[in-house]
């Protein structure tokens, strides 16, 4: 990706989720799930705001009301904006997607995936 | 762009309709860990018991389920040699599992598990995985998921209402597990 010194730039976060597991949202309808994060470190970069799909709300035998999740594949968008005073030339942006799925009788534990977007300041 | 892959996978669910047979039971691991007051608790502790041991998290909706099943056990079977050992398997410890406990009113030990005793009994990948162990410390059916209640319930009966065959060798040491 080419970005320029002082731009906005939006980058899309693909997530694929195995056909009948589910990720809670952002926003989990309970206090005990753990929510989707998709946090950036300082650099580069700097995070504006991330932008998640409106949330389904899904019923599952393991709970008595609907929850707030993800399901299928969806994007997710983080809108950045790039230093004024970053120096032209290569880098990288690392991000941490955190996540914790379940299916519609079993959970798994939760994880962090490390992304790497490379860059090109012009 | 960047795509990201949420590689989701879990075992089957094995859940015995009760228990196996005898001879195709295999001995429990043995474990050590700590419980809420910091006490060390180990299976071996439970000897000549049937244990329904249940690897679970506070995040875990299924686990949530299945939590007020296995307070009724405690209460109904304690006293036929019965005991529910819940492992908990978050990674934040006790800030989390104690006011969960409190909140549930959770009437049987809780542990705080880790990963190698997770991996003793298989990798506990899907939570929740309960496991029966019976009085001769052999593990008598295993649930992974949520399991029904009554099946669960059917292999306590089973498993209460036998005496110790009074095998040796009940358990195994988990270094012959290759355990560290």
């Amino acid at each position: 990706m080419v970005v320029k010194p002082g731009a906005g730039v939006a980058v899309k976060t693909s997530v694929l989720l195995k056909s009948g597991y589910h990720v809670n949202s952002n926003t989990p309808s309970e206090k005990y799930l753990i929510p989707l994060r998709l946090t950036w470190e300082p650099g580069l970069l700097e995070t504006v705001e991330v932008v998640f799909p409106k949330p389904h709300m899904e019923k599952y035998e393991f709970s008595p009301n609907p929850l707030s999740v993800f399901t299928g594949d969806f994007e997710l968008v983080t809108k950045f904006k790039v230093a004024a005073n970053a120096s032209t030339g290569p880098g990288m942006a690392l991000g941490k997607l955190r996540y914790q799925a379940c299916n519609n009788n079993s959970c798994l534990p939760p994880k962090t995936l490390e992304i790497r977007l490379p860059l090109v300041v012009q | 762009m960047v795509w990201s892959g949420c590689n989701a996978s879990s075992k089957s669910v094995k859940a015995a309709g009760s228990t196996m047979p005898d001879k195709e039971r295999k001995a429990a691991p043995e474990f050590e860990l700590k419980d809420a007051d910091g006490k060390t608790v180990r299976l071996s502790d439970y000897k000549g018991k049937v244990v329904l041991l249940d690897f679970w998290a506070t995040w875990c909706g299924p686990c949530k389920i299945e939590i007020p099943w296995f307070i009724q056990f405690e209460r109904q079977y304690k006293d036929h040699g019965f005991a529910v050992i819940g492992v908990s398997m978050d990674e934040e410890g006790w800030t989390v599992v104690k006011p969960f406990v409190s909140e549930l009113a959770i009437n049987y030990r809780i542990l705080q598990g880790n990963d190698s005793t997770a991996q003793l009994y298989g990798g506990v990948d899907a939570l929740p995985t309960t496991f029966l162990i019976d009085r001769d410390g052999r593990i008598a059916a295993t649930h992974v998921g949520l399991a029904g209640k009554d099946a669960i319930e059917d292999g306590i009966k089973r498993l209460v209402s036998r005496p110790s065959a009074g095998l040796t060798g009940r358990f195994v040491p988990a270094i012959l597990f290759g355990a560290n």
